[in-house]
């Protein structure tokens, strides 16, 4: 048995590929690396994938993502794969490694927390074990990642 | 060491340097000298025993202090920020002492101004001036911290200090009884962090009983509000209220520790027993916040 792969998304030429991210998480990405520049962005949802079932594909043309753009995507989906792209070959391609740190992205869920009541960011210390954990530097409260809310 | 902001920021070698401080501060072997400092105690949220503590911490050491008590904020009303409020009292002083609601603000605070910073207690999370006045209290009365047999009772499930008492001791390894009514457990998260730490714990629902192998036991008060029927407290209250009639078979070392103020989890029948360290304890924690202002503001 063979199974044949249909491209649904369009190659690009240079830029940044997320594939294999958790099928519904998309937009989140899209918001969390703020998108809305010149770059030309191009996403597929609930695609087949051998391996995850369902998944979402982002290709972000003329931008390559940092390691650490990338990284705060694990929050998200830590499923993603990162894969740059180079006069249309793969020249790189690695999985996301969860972060150590992150600063504002994630909104603390304790309603007591001073970064809930001041203007201040958020500053959160990723703890990478299984099922991966965050704790706030503020108020000190430690969630599992998966529950927590990403600012967008 | 710069602030002291949470339990979690301390070395176990931060801690005895601690200790070792207010022992001699305690026995005159070091008397530090606070002329012209001041230190501001900013109480968000009011706590007349803690305040007057600080207070008597800094007046013993020839120090002053201003006072700002009550009000979350005196200059909300006028849109003033948090951060503008703290700038504008470290321009008239050396060192903040911080009590708030809010959970963080200590935390805030020490990356607002550039004064040393003391959390004297926020929201639920920390209170770290209270764990090390219970922990000098401990190595005063055993001698030392390492392998204590240590019983918390009361409400683990509300109670900050025995939240903070149980991580501290853990570092030293502790082995802990933790005796309450079920819905006022110690939490999962704090249990799990002990889990983590090879820490052992028992779990009872009577103070009598189980007292005779410890070293140590922690006391702290149930709040009949925390009972959706007062009936249901009525019914277990006397469970955890500690009288002489307990004490008969006790350790020879144990002693009775609890943060007051008392209602009536310890009878007054305990006082006058050689296991009675709650009075002691609070001029315990005088001695503790010279030291930790003492060495914020490098004067040992
Ligand atoms: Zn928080």
């Amino acid at each position: 048995m063979s199974q044949v792969k249909t491209i649904k998304v369009n190659a690009i030429k240079n830029g940044t590929v997320i594939d294999h991210i958790a099928a519904g998480k998309v937009l989140k990405v899209i918001d969390l690396l703020n998108l809305t520049g010149d770059n030309s962005v191009m996403l597929g949802m609930n695609l087949s994938s051998n391996k995850i079932g369902k998944k979402d594909i982002i290709k972000i043309e003329n931008r390559e993502l940092s390691k650490e753009e990338a990284n705060s995507i694990a929050l998200i989906s830590p499923s993603a794969t990162l894969i740059i792209i180079n006069d249309f070959e793969v020249v790189n391609k690695t999985s996301l490694e969860m972060p150590e740190y992150i600063e504002e992205h994630i909104i603390c869920p304790n309603p007591k927390c001073i970064t809930n009541s001041e203007e201040i960011p958020s500053k959160y210390y990723i703890n990478n074990a299984e099922p991966a954990t965050a704790r706030c530097l503020y108020c000190e409260k430690k969630y599992l990642v998966e529950d927590l809310k990403i600012k967008i | 060491m710069k602030n002291l902001i949470s339990m979690r920021d301390l070395s176990k070698e931060d801690i005895m340097q601690l200790m070792d401080t207010a022992a001699k501060i305690e026995k005159g072997e070091i008397v530090p000298n606070m002329q012209r400092k001041l230190a501001a105690l900013l109480f968000f949220e009011p706590s007349t025993r803690t305040m007057f503590s600080f207070d008597t911490a800094m007046k013993r050491m020839n120090g002053d202090t201003i006072i700002m008590s009550g009000a979350k904020n005196t200059s909300a009303k006028k849109g003033e920020t948090f951060a503008d409020t703290l700038q504008t009292i470290a321009q008239y002083s050396d060192i903040i002492i911080m009590r708030s609601p809010t959970e963080g603000a200590a935390r805030y605070a020490a990356e607002v101004v550039d004064l040393p910073v003391v959390n004297a207690g926020d929201g639920a999370n920390q209170h770290p001036t209270q764990a090390l006045l219970d922990l000098y209290s401990i190595i005063k009365t055993q001698g030392k911290l390492d392998n204590l047999k240590i019983g918390l009772a009361g409400d683990l499930r509300f109670g900050r200090t025995v939240h903070s008492l149980a991580q501290a001791m853990a570092v030293f390894g502790a082995d802990f009884k933790f005796i309450s009514p079920s819905f006022l457990q110690m939490p999962e998260y704090i249990k799990d962090d002990l889990i983590e730490q090879n820490i052992k714990f028992e779990e009872f629902k009577d103070i009598e009983g189980n007292i005779d192998d410890l070293d140590i036991l922690y006391v702290t008060r149930i709040q009949k509000e925390r009972f959706a029927d007062p009936e249901d407290y009525e019914k277990v209250k006397g469970s955890y209220v500690l009288n002489k009639t307990m004490l008969g078979n006790v350790k020879d070392n144990f002693k009775v520790l609890h943060p007051l103020p008392r209602v009536d989890e310890i009878h007054t029948d305990v006082d006058d027993t050689k296991f009675a360290y709650y009075f002691p304890q609070a001029k315990n924690g005088v001695y503790t916040r010279q030291a930790i202002i003492s060495i914020l503001l490098g004067e040992v």
